[in-house]
Parts: C-alpha cells; sequence; structure tokens
C-alpha cells in the first residue's frame, strides 16, 4: 500500500493550523462527554450502581470478605468467558444460541471418553476444543452458506447440541450425569496446569501465616487461591479487547457486523471473519465446560442451561448492538460482572433470591433503551 | 485533444440469458478527463459500471486498459490497477468512525514492541483528516462515526479514500443523486480536483446540468445501445439534453401532445 502524500492544492500551512488549533478545543472538552459516548459506559456506570447498592445493603454481611469476593467474581468469570466470545460475534452481526447447549455437550466430550473409553485427560480435553471447534466452525460455515439469521441455524444446534448431551449421557452412564472426571483430571497434567484448581496458592498461605486473610482451624487460608477461571477470563477479556480495538482483525468485525455488504466491497474478508467468531464462540464455551467439569468433577445433561441467553445480555448490557457494529469487550465484561455480583449478592440480603431474574431483566431492558440511544446520537447528526 | 486512452470498451456486449443489457458499446476515456456517462434509467449504466469495475465480463468485444486487452476474474484486480469505483452506496459503514472507514480493508500497520502488528489508528485519524482537509472538508474529529456526516461529505470521503488508494480511474457511480444543490456543488468541485491531479474520471450521472458543467466528453447511452461519445466543443448542452430525454421520441411526443384535444 503506497501512503502517497499529495500536496495540498491552494493551501498553506493557515488552513491547517486552524484545523489543529479546534481539534484541540474539542480534545480538551471533551473527556467526559467522550466517556458517555463509549460503548461500555452504561455497564461501567451499571456496575459501580451495582456495588453502591450492594454495599450499602449487604456491607456487613461477608460479601466483601475475601472468600465472598472470590464466590461473585467466580461466577463473573465464567458467565464472563462466554460474553466475551457472544459479543465479538454479535458486534460482527451474528448470534450464537448454541453456546449453553454447547457447554452441556463439550463437557460430555470431556467425561465420556474418559470415564468410558479410558482416554487420558488431556487428550479428551483437546479433543473436546477439537469438537466444540468444528462444530462452531459448522455453525458458521451453515449461516454464511444458506444466509438464513443465525438466529434460527443455531437455534437448531440448541436443540441439536442439548439433544445430543442428554442421549449420549443417558446412552453411557445411564443417567444424566457423568461424575467421576474430578479425580482423574486431579492427576492429569494439562488440567491441573491450565483448568483445576487455583493459582497464587503460596502467596495465599503467606499471607494466612502473617494473618491477612482469614485461616481454618487449621492454619490453611480459607481461600487457598485465585481460581483458575478469574485468570482465564482477565486474559481473554485482556485478549479480546486488545484484538478489537487495536487490530485490524477487530477493524474488521465492526465492519462485518456495521454493514457486511460495505465490507465486501473494500475488501475484508467477510466469511472469514465471521467463521472465525463462530469459532471462538464455541472455544469460548468449551472453555466454560472445561473449567466446570475439572472445578465440579463431573459432566451433565442440564450444564450451561440458558447460558446462551446470559450471554448475550451480558454483551448488551455491556453495549453492543443487537444489530452488530457496535460494542466492547471490557462492556460485556462488565455486564458479566453485574450479573455476577447481583446473583450472588442477593442471596447475602434479606431479599429473596427469586428476585434476581426480574432484576435482571430489568436490566436488560434499561441497557437496551440506552443503547438504542447510544445509537441514535451515534448515526445522526450531532 | 489527444487520442491517449486509459481505458477503452471496444464493442462491447453483455448479455444476461435472452436480456441484452449492452449491445456494440464503444466507449473512450482519455488520460485526465472527465467523461460523463449520461442515460435514463435502464440504459445500462449499471452494466456498463459493472463491466468497467471488473465485476462483469464482457459477452463480446473487447476491453483494454492502457490500451492492453485485460480479462478481471474479479473487482479486486481492477483496483489492483488503479481503477476505482464508488458505488451509491459509498461502502462506508455509519456506526464506525471516520478514521476506521477511511482505512477498513486496507488498515495501516504498526509493530507493538517491535513485532506485534497493530492498526495504526492515530496514522489513520490524521491521513483521514488531511485527505479531507485537501477535499475542503473540515472534520472536527476523525474518531467521530461517519453517521454523523452529511451525505455530501459522506460521498467526499468515499472520493477521497478512493484517491488516496492510488485510482488512477476513479468511476463514480451517480455521485450527486441524492444530494442537494451545495453537496453536489462540493462533489462536483472534488471531481475537478481529481482531474486537476491527472486521474481520469468517469461520471455517471443522468443529470445533464451536473455532467455539462464539468465534463470533457459525453458518452450517451439508450436501451443498452451507445448514441456516441461527443467532446464538449462538438456538442452544446441543449443537444445533449435533447439526446437524453429520447430527441426524435421527445418529438414525436410533443407533437401528440399538441394535436390532443382535451
Amino acid at each position: 500500500m503506497a501512503l502517497a502524500h499529495h500536496p495540498i492544492a491552494g493551501s498553506g500551512d493557515g488552513p491547517r493550523a486552524v484545523a489543529a488549533r479546534e481539534d484541540e478545543r474539542v480534545r480538551a472538552l471533551a473527556w467526559h462527554r467522550r466517556l458517555l459516548h463509549r460503548p461500555e459506559f452504561a455497564s461501567l456506570a451499571g456496575a459501580i450502581l451495582v456495588f453502591i447498592v450492594f454495599g450499602l445493603s449487604a456491607g456487613n454481611s461477608g460479601m466483601f470478605n475475601l472468600d465472598g469476593i472470590i464466590n461473585w467474581s467466580q461466577v463473573s468469570a465464567y458467565l464472563g468467558i462466554i460474553a466475551i466470545g457472544a459479543c465479538l460475534l454479535m458486534i460482527a452481526g451474528e448470534f450464537d444460541l448454541s453456546i449453553g447447549s454447547m457447554i452441556g455437550f463439550a463437557g460430555m466430550m470431556i467425561a465420556i471418553p474418559a470415564m468410558y473409553f479410558h482416554w487420558p485427560v488431556w487428550l479428551c480435553i483437546i479433543f473436546a476444543f477439537a469438537g466444540s471447534m468444528a462444530l462452531g466452525g459448522l455453525n458458521g460455515y451453515l449461516v454464511i452458506k444458506t444466509r438464513l439469521p443465525s438466529f434460527i441455524v443455531t437455534l437448531a444446534f440448541l436443540f441439536i447440541l442439548r439433544g445430543l448431551t442428554l442421549a449420549l449421557s443417558i446412552m453411557f452412564a445411564n443417567r444424566t450425569i457423568v461424575s467421576g472426571v474430578g479425580v482423574l483430571a486431579a492427576q492429569d497434567w494439562l488440567a491441573t496446569l491450565l483448568f483445576q484448581g487455583d493459582v497464587a496458592k503460596d502467596l495465599f498461605t503467606w499471607m494466612a501465616k502473617v494473618g491477612w486473610i482469614t485461616t481454618l482451624d487449621s492454619g490453611e487460608p480459607l481461600v487457598k487461591g485465585i481460581p483458575k477461571v478469574l485468570v482465564w477470563w482477565l486474559v481473554l477479556a485482556a485478549a479480546g479487547g486488545f484484538v478489537l480495538s487495536k487490530t485490524r482483525f477487530g477493524n474488521w468485525i465492526f465492519a462485518v457486523g456495521g454493514d457486511a455488504n460495505a465490507a465486501k466491497n473494500v475488501g475484508v474478508p467477510v466469511r472469514l471473519v465471521k467463521i472465525s467468531l463462530f469459532v471462538f464462540t464455541a472455544f469460548c464455551a468449551c472453555l466454560f465446560a472445561t473449567l466446570q467439569v475439572c472445578d465440579v468433577g463431573s459432566a451433565a445433561a442440564d450444564r450451561g442451561l440458558q447460558k446462551e441467553f446470559e450471554a448475550i445480555i451480558a454483551a448488551v448490557i455491556g453495549g453492543s448492538l443487537l444489530t452488530g457494529g457496535y460494542g466492547s469487550v471490557v462492556g460485556a465484561c462488565f455486564g458479566a460482572l453485574i450479573f455476577g455480583v447481583v446473583q450472588i449478592g442477593i442471596t447475602y440480603t434479606n431479599v429473596n433470591s427469586d428476585w434476581f431474574r426480574v432484576f435482571l431483566g430489568m436490566m436488560l431492558l434499561i441497557a437496551v433503551l440506552f443503547n438504542n440511544y447510544v445509537r441514535k446520537r451515534v448515526t445522526e447528526s450531532r | 485533444m489527444s487520442d491517449d486512452y486509459i481505458l477503452q470498451l471496444e464493442n462491447v456486449s453483455r448479455f444476461f440469458g435472452s436480456v441484452i443489457a449492452l449491445k456494440d458499446v464503444t466507449m473512450r476515456l482519455r488520460r485526465g478527463e472527465v467523461h460523463c456517462l449520461l442515460g435514463d434509467n435502464g440504459a445500462g449504466k449499471s452494466t456498463l459500471i459493472k463491466t468497467l469495475a471488473g465485476v462483469h465480463r464482457p459477452s463480446e468485444g473487447q476491453y483494454l486498459v492502457d490500451g492492453k486487452p485485460v480479462e478481471f476474474a474479479s473487482p479486486r484486480e481492477a483496483l489492483d490497477l488503479g481503477i476505482a469505483t464508488v458505488y451509491q452506496d459509498l461502502a462506508l459503514v455509519p456506526l464506525m468512525s471516520v478514521a476506521r472507514n477511511f482505512f477498513v480493508g486496507r488498515e495501516p500497520i504498526r509493530k507493538l514492541w517491535g513485532f506485534f502488528p497493530i492498526m495504526n489508528i492515530e496514522l489513520a485519524a490524521t491521513i483521514s483528516r488531511d485527505k479531507l482537509a485537501e477535499m475542503g472538508i473540515k472534520v472536527r474529529d476523525a474518531h467521530q462515526p461517519i453517521g454523523t456526516m452529511s451525505g455530501g461529505e459522506r460521498q467526499c470521503l468515499a472520493i477521497a479514500r478512493a484517491i488516496h488508494f492510488g485510482a488512477r480511474v476513479l468511476i463514480l457511480d451517480e455521485p450527486t443523486a441524492a444530494l442537494g444543490v451545495k453537496q453536489s456543488f462540493n462533489v462536483l468541485k472534488l471531481i475537478h480536483k481529481a482531474r486537476e491531479r491527472g486521474i481520469s474520471v468517469i461520471f455517471i450521472t443522468h443529470n445533464v446540468h451536473h455532467a455539462y458543467p464539468i465534463g470533457d466528453s459525453f458518452t450517451l447511452l439508450n436501451r443498452g445501445q451507445s448514441m456516441g461519445s461527443y467532446t464538449k466543443e462538438t456538442v452544446s448542452k441543449d443537444e445533449v439534453l435533447d439526446m437524453m430525454a429520447g430527441g426524435a421520441e421527445m418529438q414525436k411526443l410533443i407533437s401528440e401532445l399538441d394535436g390532443m384535444q382535451i
């Protein structure tokens, strides 16, 4: 690509200098207004609000003790992982309703070979990732090839995969849960290295010794370390946010979701972008399943139920438009954080936890209304 | 005027099944001129543009670039030879910023920590702002979404983008169709600036009042056939208008209307 710099016809430094001064003036004024225009603003404000509400209503209940924090952040992290996938895919203009079923199915892809074919756990994990990503690719391929809405194609996979999960579980284990994987995973190098247990255990043991954190009667720390799912969430969020906002591929994601035809006309490989994001979403679902299977020690037919909706809700609360072309990974992560804090926090208060869903639905409604307002501001003249 | 042609269509026909979209059309674009392609709806303008842009291949006849026959397999190949088409939809994404739109598909890359390729957004912002300033459009903030710009500004951005990425030939598909008087004027000024830089322009329109002041030569299309090419010296605005309206047919219509008893 040649970056040709043509001399400016009929204009010296004068107009340019004026333009530059004007820019500076706009910038100097705008940082707080700029924040308002960011897609993640709503979810950031929402997260702060949620923390204030629970800080006031459940501040003394142990919710903000170390074990409480680990508790709700772990729930947020699980959701956050799939919300990142759902968010990127949504920005590219597509949905994946099969995320939840994929979580169940990927769990079975780990548990069944491990328990019934006696494969080593590391091989099962690799198999599950390969299988999930292939299924994600198939999802994407069908959406691209048929030009049907991804809603309907992935809805089919929602049922197909959930049905397979249940049928396979019954076929092999004769019940809806395949257990016993935890023991095997605890002896497996890959599972223990990346998926099972906590990190920074020495640090927590040391902090317990010094007396900074709560200990059990045995002297062991109550919280043994940072769960690996949290590390995965943060790494994935950083990587996803970086790719979206800084790289060429990120620019393509926005373009493909904003106007696929325009993107194609300027040479963006639309199919490649969309299919690879379907694959990435499936990767996130499988990561969720792997962490869960290693943590809980079993795979079950109802794992990941309705998670596709939760992931989409987190992405929408995070400022992603359902129509594509606009959104933020960081926002989706705040969306997931709100989710986790409310879901767990409500049990620390006197409020009946049945109200959780009511609250969630209201959050979603407010977020959608707010996003709609933001989009209007963005697309219509200022 | 010289006969140094940059693009030539020689007796080109294009059929879609039984439909004859173009029949024996000859059109020659001189280097550095603005060539207006005029025609009413259904005259075959779109097919002609898409043939030039490499979307369609001629069923008969020859397409020459710089005097050499070409067979484009895709629009990409035409673009590589510097033939850039700005379609009516402009290929802009409203929710994306000016800078990101300007470079989408051809993002400037810089290396993070010396090896990791990332998009150079600041460079994109600077270049897009400068290029638009050259075209007389002041962008307050290159990070503002395209959606905040007017139709004329978007048209100019699409043209500026094509010029920046090395277009030798600009094919503009009805750039003034959806614009008001003042914005149309800005686009015509931009076409003039492009010509000053030595860029050859094919300007598709059905508005003679836009075409005549800026055009160096004119090709008229009617029902898939060329009604001839004329340089500005050899044809008057009224003559062009007359041919556009279908000349003889119009006379017949007028006489019929005259003789009518209402």
